[in-house]
């Protein structure tokens, strides 16, 4: 399978910004998937809200919450990707939760996600123990699904990184999404330990929110995935989010890429 | 050449059950379960357990034959199988007992878990107490205030209790609270699961340690009755209660099973918590299994008066029960429910909890209408002081609980 994601790692270090569908609204999430791909961001991924998403810290199941009172579905987070499809074709992704896709069928979701040009799925509670169900589907309609790998995966990392396709979602630290100011020591060795079994590209992800973090961590990694940070902006200035997004968004990439360069 | 037999998937109950958690527990969950394995067939283990069961907990519980009741309602024997004389008030401590064992074997220093009525976190807060182990609990905020009284039984017994405002503030929001807490900080920490839920091999635990249950009643109505009952009954949260009682007559077809579940107000309702009959198949809490949600698959708020009985969910062991038609599950409302509190405490002299009371409303409607040869053994979860002020409040009494 030829996968869309891998060759955005190609030459530069990856920037991949999450905002949660719908929130605050419809419009908004358009402009803000625009605003972020017009100003660096590589893959955009698009969280469809769970209403108990374990994963999750305070940041975002807010920014569920308020999708939810903007009457998010996934449908309707289908027809935002079709508008956001009439004026680009940045690579997206979905973040959401196995019961989600499930209930859609796995087959109807991943036919809709070809269709739309969405490129891949994170599941967090879909570990590699569960990816069989949903695997056949997924590649039938060239879908990846982005593992984790998490500073607890340890001998787990082989049969991940083997089956992996797309890029891989490195947690950066144990716990829940949030912004952090510190992220767990090991990431060099954790990165080091699945280059041993694929060539698959890495993302860091997990509390990142500082232009430096994210510096620091395409130091180690093939890319940086920021959630919380951006959410954060989101709720901060609503409907007025995508003007700061996409402001956000270029102090990121000239991070990542002044990384690049100091690496070459 | 050995035998091509395709492994089976981990902790599968039919279509149901599995490890649905993230990563970042994967490690731990396989580390328990080789942990577990181990222990189970190991006689020390099973010897310590056996004596804090005994010394401590006070088993094996009495079964019970209700006499009065069986009169009254002129039709099947029925006996109570006593979990609400245990240490604590519940069968709650059967797991925990199990569960921090395990943990202790683990070298864990600190035990975290969900409550919804309270009774999980007291048993694990007395076996953290009496271990020496730290302890948290979570509870939703919601049901602190339902289960005043336990909350402040935790803290005597050196818990700290956190109340959950995400969400509905009850017992899902609690798991969810627990898990994220886990996840945070594995290392030193067992979550001890209070019901037959969550991933492999929580149910599979939940299942082995309440299955004391059934196998002391078998052999107490054995000695009194010379015979196997004709139908069990328990109530059903999560499940403990009922899949311990259901645990060794599974595989006895004359024995009905029937787990009773908490219809709030009524199953047709949208303030209900009969998972069974209104729900459908899902991915939550780390199981695939039966789930109170909407057609896109958003977990349900769910209601109960019972604070222990109001979970979205089931445990995948009776999803699949059920699939197979060997267990039957039916609904009994807050009004019923209330009902049989009264009506046990006054023909029999039992407070019981309000979730067992769930069990013993639906006893009251079948016990008529079976012979006077058949019996039932009806499983007295809990006991009901916990509720006495919520029962007062229902009933539009006011009592001075200064
Ligand atoms: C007395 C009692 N019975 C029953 C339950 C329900 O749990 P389960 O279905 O796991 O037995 C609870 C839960 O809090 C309880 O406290």
């Amino acid at each position: 399978m030829m996968s869309n994601l891998k060759p955005v790692f190609n030459n530069h270090k990856a920037f991949i910004p999450f905002v949660v569908a719908n929130d605050p609204d419809f419009d908004t999430t358009v402009q803000n998937v625009l605003a972020l791909a017009n100003n660096g961001a590589d893959i955009v991924e698009l969280g469809i809200p769970f209403s108990d998403p374990v994963a999750d810290g305070p940041v975002i199941q807010d920014a569920d919450l308020r999708a939810f009172a903007a009457g998010v579905t996934p449908d309707k987070i289908f027809d935002i990707v079709a508008e956001i499809r009439k004026q680009s074709d940045v690579p997206l992704i979905f973040l959401t939760y196995l019961n989600i896709v499930f209930k859609y069928g796995y087959d109807a979701f991943c036919k809709k996600c070809q269709a739309l040009g969405v490129s891949g799925l994170v599941i967090p509670d879909m570990p590699y123990e569960e990816r069989d169900e949903l695997a056949p589907f997924a590649d039938k309609y060239g879908i990846d699904l982005v593992p984790l790998v998490t500073p607890t995966s340890g001998h787990r990392i082989e049969k991940i990184a083997k089956a992996a396709t797309g890029f891989i979602y490195v947690v950066s630290s144990l716990g829940i999404t949030g912004t952090r100011d510190s992220f767990s020591q090991n990431l060099n060795e954790l990165i080091a330990d699945i280059r041993k079994y694929t060539d698959v590209p890495t993302a860091i992800g997990f509390g990142i929110h500082t232009p430096e973090q994210a510096y620091e961590m395409a130091e180690i990694a093939d890319g940086a995935i920021i959630g919380s940070a951006i959410v954060d902006l989101v709720a901060k200035h609503g409907q007025d989010a995508p003007k700061y997004l996409g402001q956000y968004a270029k102090e990121i990439r000239t991070a990542l890429d002044n990384q690049a360069q100091q690496a070459v | 050449m050995k035998n091509m037999v395709e492994k089976e998937k981990l902790g599968r109950y039919g279509k149901f059950g599995g490890q649905y958690i993230p990563e970042t527990l994967m490690n731990e969950l396989e580390i328990i379960a080789a942990e577990y394995h181990k222990l189970k067939d190991d006689p020390a283990f099973q010897k310590e357990l056996k004596d804090l069961l005994v010394n401590y907990a006070n088993r094996p519980s009495l079964l019970y034959y209700a006499e009065n009741m069986t009169k009254d309602l002129g039709g099947a024997k029925i006996y109570l199988k006593r979990e609400d004389l245990n240490h604590t008030g519940a069968h709650k401590i059967n797991n925990v007992i199990g569960q921090a064992l395990v943990a202790k074997h683990l070298g864990k220093k600190r035990l975290i878990a969900e409550t919804g009525a309270g009774q999980h976190g007291v048993a694990t807060a007395t076996i953290a107490a009496l271990m020496g182990l730290e302890c948290e609990v979570f509870m939703g905020k919601e049901d602190t205030e339902r289960q005043k009284l336990n909350v402040y039984r935790m803290e005597l017994l050196g818990a700290k209790v956190h109340a959950v405002t995400s969400g509905s503030m009850v017992l899902k929001d609690a798991v969810n609270a627990t898990m994220q807490e886990w996840a945070s900080r594995v290392d030193d920490t067992f979550y001890i699961l209070g019901s037959a839920v969550g991933p492999y091999p929580f149910p599979e635990m939940v299942h082995d340690f309440q299955s004391v249950i059934s196998k002391e009643a078998k052999v107490q109505l054995q000695a009194q009755e010379h015979t196997l009952p004709d139908m069990v009954v328990a109530c059903v949260g999560g499940g403990s209660n009922a899949i311990g009682t259901f645990a060794d007559f599974i595989d006895d077809p004359s024995v009905q099973l029937v787990g009773v579940e908490a219809a709030g107000k009524g199953v047709d309702t949208d303030e209900t918590a009969a998972t069974i009959e209104r729900g459908s198949i899902g991915v939550f809490h780390g199981m695939k299994s039966m789930f109170l949600q909407d057609k896109n698959g958003q977990i349900d708020k769910v209601y109960s008066i019972s604070a222990g009985l109001d979970y979205p969910g089931v445990g995948p062991e009776h999803a699949a029960l059920a699939d197979a038609g060997r267990a039957q599950y039916v609904g009994i409302t807050d009004d019923e429910s209330v009902q049989a509190f009264e009506y046990i405490a006054k023909t029999e002299g039992i407070i019981a909890a309000v979730e067992s009371c769930h069990a013993i409303a639906y006893v009251e409607k079948i016990a008529p209408t079976m012979s006077k040869d058949q019996i039932i053994i009806c499983t007295l979860s809990g006991r009901g002081d916990k509720d006495v002020a919520s029962i007062a409040k229902y009933k539009g009494v006011s009592i001075d609980d200064e």
